[in-house]
């Protein structure tokens, strides 16, 4: 019953984005205010009839109600309440339904937050979300309905993949999901605006914390998908240039590239068509994504998800909206010229280039993912691009754009100095030069050391534009103080984004400049030597976890002659489905994670894989540090308030301008 | 989203029909270190070809040991790295290359970074050439420019979509 309430929810879910969309359209036409406010109606109600399909299918998950053929192929009774609920998310039907989930969760955000936009933008926003939800939703409908029922339901269920039945599936999805929907908000607004023909710096303004808030998800998403990676592939790799993890960064570029264009469109009324532009494309690269792990174009080894039917039906949803939304671009946006000149050499220039090589890394990243599908296509060659074709592009790419991070802090709006930034940044630059001398004198390869040399001139130019700003050795200490305690969230919220890079940057520097390695074959009883570590094995012993059965080996860590404590690793036998997993054992220690795998067994002795990754927490923790900087940035007042005024003369920093 | 996590199950998955071998059993190394570091070398740019773009050195699965073995036993043989990748290549296709080499068929694939960078710096230069010399006429506001539009182009259809 509570499953057919919930696919009832889903059927009249569709209805109600189809009014979402069409009254506010049709209102807008008219000038009919009463129908364009017709979207805040339907808004929550679209947000609450969602969220109740998507408890239903919660609840069947959770009662084991093997009657409907979503909880038969993935769940399990005696599998752990946790992924019962998150097993929901872990399969086609349920993730898409999370999908339409957040984006309804977003639409009802524009009608509890949004009083602050004109009633017209505001309805146009949601008749675009709604428009995507009513296709999503007729796609779950027609080819993917998680509450089909089965006529003959079986006693028990199939299981979960085990490799799935993790903490991490809890979060991961839907993280990353918010990020993807989220971008639908900045899709939504630069429609709305080319419809409506206003584009200016309010515009910027009120997109930009939306556009911020997928960001951060998307960021702490694609960085507990990596965590996830490195600690169940049994290795310690965290990234591996996968189309499905090509598929998420996509969106993470254009979107970063995003944010720092419409600051220039907010500020000073430049680069207008393009923001819109970038708006458009980043949610198109999510649909991509969407596409290319939906779709089953990817197959080979994803035996899941490759029904044709919804390969087509989803790209027919990807095109559409795209080819949609580029072609309104094409057709209202030369009305939209930047007003305001600059010099090459400025904070707009800055950002034209931050965007230049953001866009140029999506591309490349772009063209290496599909390249080997189109090449099949065409031509019946199969090529394969992996992880050495793009650390070879992508990487080089990026280096200039963190030599460049620095200066733009130090640029002026419209006019800058070069070498009066370069004068003012040399203590980064001091700073940088040391650290990557000191990479390199401990080993570091050149290209490492580079990294590292850029990754602390970006931390250390950001600390330093903080300090500097409030004059920080120019004036008194107090008045720095104050000048710091009285800066905008927003300054904050870049400085720590840049931290952050930095601190990933080093992090994946420094894991493949120090990483140490040892295969060993050991009996009981035996040391090996790692790095400055010793581990000895200790025992090997068998246990029973709630659903698997468990044959676990412990270490003991030493560093010289310091305790520091037991490892364990341990191979997990599943029953449902029947599948061996490897739990890697994981010390974390300052400067890095000791990581061990215990293999097989032969005569008493097993193979023993042990590394030592240095600086591997940096890479997450950069994200969380981006994550916190966005985090802080929405809580700025400026964007928190609302303004329903236009941004007339957007307020400066109150900090000194950089003088000229 | 289950997708992304397909990455993570791809070597795993694999394991499923190999049982649990570990990628680079420490029982396959060779004896001469610096022929087991060029044994690295190679595998690490080597496609497990029943993964999704995990090279064999990576991999769980037992196709990626037949391979790696393989690697190591023309290494043995005393065959120079560009000599083994080529035998690979001849067994099993240009598949298995995951940086592939410059050929016809790739050329678009290696000249895109240049195109696109080459690209990008044009449309930025433009955008950024662009004089736009601050008009003494105020510009129109986005309604007046509306509304002139739809004079000019007198479409048939009422006044845009406005």
């Amino acid at each position: 019953m509570i499953v057919e309430l919930g696919h009832f929810a889903l059927i009249l879910a569709l209805f109600v984005s189809l009014i979402q969309f069409g009254a506010p359209m049709i209102g807008l036409r008219t000038r009919d205010a009463r129908l364009m406010a017709m979207a805040d109606a339907a808004a929550p109600m679209l947000f609450a009839l969602i969220a109740g399909s998507f408890l239903a299918l919660i609840w069947a998950h959770v009662a084991s109600d093997f009657s409907v053929t979503n909880v038969y192929e993935n769940s399990h009774s005696a599998k752990p309440l946790i992924y019962k609920i998150s097993g929901v998310w872990g399969n086609h039907e349920g993730s898409m339904l999370l999908w339409v989930l957040i984006l309804s969760l977003f639409g009802a955000a524009v009608w509890l937050f949004g009083a602050n936009l004109p009633l017209d933008l505001r309805s146009a926003v949601l008749a675009i979300q709604g428009a995507i939800s009513a296709t999503f939703v007729l796609f779950i409908i027609a080819t993917s309905n998680p509450f089909a029922r089965i006529a003959q339901p079986p006693i028990e269920g199939q299981g979960l993949n085990p490799i799935l039945q993790d903490p991490a599936l809890a979060i991961h999805p839907p993280l990353l999901y918010t990020g993807y929907v989220g971008f639908s908000m900045a899709f939504s607004f630069a429609i709305a605006a080319l419809l409506l023909g206003r584009i200016d710096s309010a515009w910027a303004r009120w997109v930009r914390p939306w556009t911020l808030a997928a960001w951060i998800f998307l960021t702490v998403g694609i960085a507990v998908g990596s965590w996830w990676a490195y600690y169940t592939l049994g290795w310690g790799g965290w990234w591996f240039w996968d189309p499905v993890e090509n598929a998420s960064l996509m969106p993470w570029l254009t979107g970063t590239a995003l944010l720092h264009s419409a600051i220039v469109m907010e500020k000073r009324d430049s680069l207008k068509a393009w923001t819109i532009l970038l708006a458009i494309l980043t949610f198109s690269f999510s649909l991509l994504g969407t596409f290319l792990v939906r779709s089953g174009v990817l197959t080979s080894v994803h035996s899941f998800a490759s029904d044709p039917a919804r390969g087509v039906f989803i790209l027919v949803i990807v095109s559409t909206f795209t080819a949609g939304g580029v072609g309104l671009f094409a057709w209202r946006s030369s009305a939209l010229s930047g007003s305001t000149a600059f010099s090459i050499i400025s904070r707009e220039s800055s950002l034209v280039l931050n965007n230049l090589l953001l866009t140029v890394s999506c591309g490349i990243v772009l063209v290496g993912t599909l390249y080997p599908m189109a090449l099949e296509a065409l031509t019946g060659d199969k090529i394969s691009v992996g992880a050495p074709f793009f650390n070879s592009t992508v990487v080089w790419i990026f280096m200039p754009l963190l030599l460049a991070v620095p200066f733009g802090l130090f640029l002026a709006w419209k006019r800058g100095n070069l070498g009066e930034a370069a004068k003012r940044l040399s203590v980064a630059a001091i700073i940088a030069v040391i650290a990557g001398g000191t990479a390199i004198a401990f080993g570091a390869g050149g290209k490492q050391g580079l990294a590292i040399t850029l990754g602390a001139w970006v931390l250390a130019g950001s600390v330093w534009e903080v300090l500097w700003r409030a004059r920080f050795l120019s004036a008194p200490l107090s008045e720095t103080v104050r000048r710091i305690a009285s800066m905008r969230r927003g300054q904050f919220g870049a400085t720590l984004g840049h931290i952050g890079l930095a601190v990933t940057v080093i992090g994946i520097a420094g894991a493949s400049a120090w990483n140490v390695e040892r295969l060993a074959v050991m009996k009981i009883g035996d040391t090996i030597d790692l790095g400055d570590y010793q581990l000895t094995f200790k025992k090997v012993y068998e246990q029973a976890g709630p659903n698997y059965a468990e044959f676990a080996g412990d270490f003991d860590l030493k560093s010289g002659a310091r305790e520091i404590g037991t490892i364990t690793t341990s191979k997990r036998k599943y029953d449902a489905p029947p599948q061996v997993t490897t739990a890697a054992g994981i010390s974390s220690r300052p400067m890095g994670d000791v990581y061990v795998v215990l293999g097989n067994e032969e005569k008493g002795a097993f193979s023993i894989r042990a590394y030592y990754h240095p600086f591997v927490r940096w890479i997450w923790g950069g994200a969380l540090i981006m994550f916190l900087g966005g985090l802080v940035s929405l809580l700025d007042r400026r964007l928190r308030v609302g303004l329903p005024q236009r941004a007339a003369k957007a307020p400066f920093p109150s900090a000194p301008a950089p003088a000229e | 989203m289950r997708g992304f996590i397909q990455t993570f199950i791809v070597g795993l998955l694999l394991a499923l029909c190999a049982g649990p071998v570990l990628a680079v059993d420490p029982l396959e190394r060779l004896k001469d270190p610096v022929l087991e570091a060029r044994a690295r070398e190679i595998s690490a740019g080597l496609r497990c070809l029943v993964c999704q773009n995990q090279s064999i050195d990576d991999s769980d699965a037992s196709l990626a040991k037949d391979l790696r073995l393989l690697v190591r036993q023309q290494l043995q043989k005393g065959e120079s790295n560009e000599q083994v990748i080529d035998y690979v290549v001849a067994r099993y296709g240009e598949f298995v290359l995951l940086k592939p080499r410059l050929h016809l068929n790739t050329i678009l694939l290696w000249l895109a970074p240049i195109v696109l960078v080459i690209g990008g710096i044009l449309l930025a230069s433009r955008v950024m050439r662009r004089p736009q010399p601050e008009s003494p006429a105020r510009p129109l506001t986005p309604e007046e420019q509306a509304e002139l539009q739809s004079v000019l182009s007198s479409a048939p259809e009422k006044s845009g979509s406005k």
